[in-house]
């Protein structure tokens, strides 16, 4: 077994305060002259490598090793809503793609649902190498117990080496059902996923509200399981021509059994989801009051902008709460985004540095958002927003008379 | 009906800053509350307890100090609290917590009715709610939006799912993970503070549990590893323009044209 011990000999006054502070999480105690590690230890051996030499030491022993050569495969869960399948399953298959060739591996996906075999035949024109259906009436509705067994024998029959469930609604609930059942490891919300040639999945996801990323493996189980949210990955070019096959799965029915019903499903009233957007303006503290948000609304129009804001502007009452950007919030990726008078908290940043074009505007030079802005605009939106609404109207006026 | 509330203690602000050089974390003056999400969590415990009585209990899994916000609930209003607490659980990841609060449920009594908030502001996986489920072998809804009505062997629930609002029933005994904004969450009161100031903590540990096989706990039961932690990488593709406003909104309008924005 693994474990963390402290070279008590080498503690000393000099060096034990030192050691205390290193540990982020404030796992080290001194007592009675001995250092203690407590439970809120993460065992981030910061200690090992960061604190005074050789006190801290991590002494790692042999597992008992899973025999990886027996899980091949990258497995994507379609995520779907009454067989409308969402976008980040795409962009999952495009990323299990790549991986898959790392290490030459097909590239499944599990398709779980009720009337679905017809709309499986969309996935294979996304390179996808064999796609498992399990389609029965039991599974119409999202319900954790059926949709988890079927998840488990997909697992079982394919044993996939790693599996890719979009961070939705759906896959944040049965992702973790299907890993403990599998006592195996889950990493939330990844944002880079790369692959060893030992088969292991490179985990990479921000911690700490994306203050640091961590670095994540899970080498001694299999399957080995991320969720990606929407928009962190690239989805590829769809294919005139499918490739790949369809595979209907048969299940035991007693294990689609649930002790839930759903009783009535109401359809969200269609609204703009800055999550879709691929161009979004949004605006900060620095907007005085809730009239300047007319010339927000124009500079978006001209561009075919949705608005969004951080967190004081929602407060506020200014913006839409659905339309906040960042952690309590929504991720965006779009194509543009224009960050008027933002300061750039992380808290806002870690939900749309992701976004292909990033222009800041803030009168404070030293203002973070400049950290992950491409365009850094050091000026008073005030100042700047009107005249570049008029610039821009008059390019397109220019490009009428043309 | 007795129900139990999962409860968490997180650092006060997310704002923790690395050490570009040394790679280590800065923690100037972090202090510790509860997990904002679960006090939605212990408010719909309270709401249900008011119309249907019972007893609410929660469950905190952490280091000594961690005690502080079983206090904080009394102070709301539940009744009794344990903390789960023993030097072999460091380390662990979502599955190694999830199957230590699990023995530590099982050591609590039998609950109709589990309560988690929707995920933590640490570590914001929101995943140890149905791992726990799943250890307890019971289903559970998450994001549940309303409880609509507690009967006497199910509940009613009105769940969140991205684009539709669903209405399930769901046996006893079961697990929901509720959304923030369920109900507006009570302040902690300080009569009750005054009242609760003796109340025990009961304390569970390894040896209290049902299975006591180290492996399963703390490192020893975390599948996944942390390899390294590192600062995020800055963009450093980037320019910086300054000038007089006329100046810089002619230029944006420009480099808008040229990425053929406008």
């Amino acid at each position: 077994m693994s474990k963390l011990i402290c070279n008590q000999e080498k503690v000393n006054e000099s060096n034990v305060e030192e050691l205390i502070k290193v540990c982020p999480f404030n796992a080290i105690e001194y007592n009675e002259g001995k250092i203690e590690i407590n439970a809120g230890c993460k065992m981030c051996k910061i200690c090992v490598k960061k604190g005074p030499d050789g006190v801290m030491e991590f002494i790692e022993t042999e597992e008992i090793k899973v025999d990886k050569s027996l899980w091949k495969g990258i497995g994507v869960y379609v995520d779907h809503v009454e067989g409308v399948i969402h976008p980040v399953t795409m962009e999952l298959i495009g990323k299990a793609r790549e991986l898959a060739a790392v290490v030459n591996f097909p590239v499944y996906c599990v398709f779980i649902g009720s009337n679905i075999k017809e709309k499986a035949k969309e996935l294979l024109h996304y390179g996808v190498d064999e796609v498992f259906v399990y389609d029965f009436e039991e599974l119409k509705d999202f319900r954790i117990e059926p949709y988890t067994a079927a998840f488990e024998d997909f697992v079982n029959k394919v044993k996939p080496s790693s599996l890719l469930v979009g961070a939705t609604t759906i896959g944040r609930s049965l992702a973790p059902r299907v890993a403990a059942r599998f006592r195996t490891g889950l990493t939330a919300d990844c944002t880079m996923l790369e692959m060893k040639e030992n088969t292991d999945l490179v985990q990479i996801r921000p911690a700490f509200g994306g203050n640091i990323m961590a670095q994540i493996l899970c080498p001694n189980t299999r399957p080995q399981m991320s969720t990606v949210r929407y928009k962190v990955m690239n989805a590829p070019e769809r294919q005139c021509a499918p490739t790949g096959k369809i595979t209907i799965c048969d299940i035991d029915r007693k294990k689609l059994a649930s002790n839930i019903e759903v009783l009535k499903v109401t359809k969200k009233e269609a609204e703009d989801n800055i999550s879709d957007a691929e161009v979004i303006v949004a605006v900060g503290r620095a907007l005085k009051s809730e009239k300047d948000m007319a010339m927000i609304q124009e500079l978006a129009d001209l561009l075919g902008a949705q608005i969004a804001g951080t967190r004081p502007t929602i407060e506020a009452g200014w913006i839409n709460a659905k339309k906040q950007i960042g952690l309590s919030g929504r991720t965006v990726k779009p194509k543009l985004i224009i960050a008027l008078g933002i300061s750039g908290a992380v808290q806002f940043t870690a939900g749309m540095n992701s976004s292909e074009r990033i222009f800041a505007v803030n009168k404070d030079e030293n203002a973070s958002i400049f950290n992950v802005a491409h365009y850094g605009i050091v000026g008073d939106i005030y100042e700047i927003v009107p005249q570049l609404i008029e610039n821009i109207k008059n390019q397109g006026a220019e490009y009428c008379v043309r | 009906m007795d129900i139990l509330v999962c409860i968490k203690q997180v650092p006060g602000t997310s704002k923790v800053e690395v050490d570009p050089v040394t790679g280590v974390l800065k923690r100037d003056g972090v202090d510790s509350k509860m997990n904002p999400y679960d006090l939605f969590a212990l408010e719909t415990a309270l709401k249900i307890k008011e119309k249907q009585g019972g007893l609410i209990k929660v469950i905190t899994m952490g280091p000594p100090q961690a005690k502080d916000v079983i206090r904080e609930a009394y102070m709301m209003g539940a009744d009794e609290g344990a903390l789960v607490s023993d030097r072999k659980f460091a380390g662990a990841d979502v599955l190694a917590t999830s199957y230590t609060l699990s023995q530590g449920v099982r050591k609590m009594g039998n609950f109709d009715l589990i309560l988690c908030g929707k995920q933590t502001t640490d570590g914001d996986t929101a995943q140890v709610g149905p791992e726990m489920a799943e250890y307890l072998s019971i289903p559970h809804i998450a994001n549940v939006l309303k409880i609509i009505e507690i009967k006497e062997k199910s509940v009613i629930v009105e769940m969140d799912m991205a684009n539709t609002v669903e209405i399930a029933e769901i046996q006893f005994p079961c697990l929901l993970t509720v959304d923030k904004d369920i109900y507006q969450p009570r302040l902690p009161s300080y009569r009750k503070k005054l009242a609760t100031k003796d109340r025990e903590i009961k304390m569970i540990s390894l040896n209290d549990f049902e299975d006591k096989n180290e492996k399963k706990y703390g490192l020893n039961g975390s599948p996944t590893q942390v390899e390294r932690i590192f600062p995020p990488s800055v963009n450093n593709d980037r320019e910086t323009w300054t000038g007089s406003g006329a100046q810089l909104s002619l230029k944006i309008a420009a480099k808008l044209k040229e990425l053929k924005f406008v």
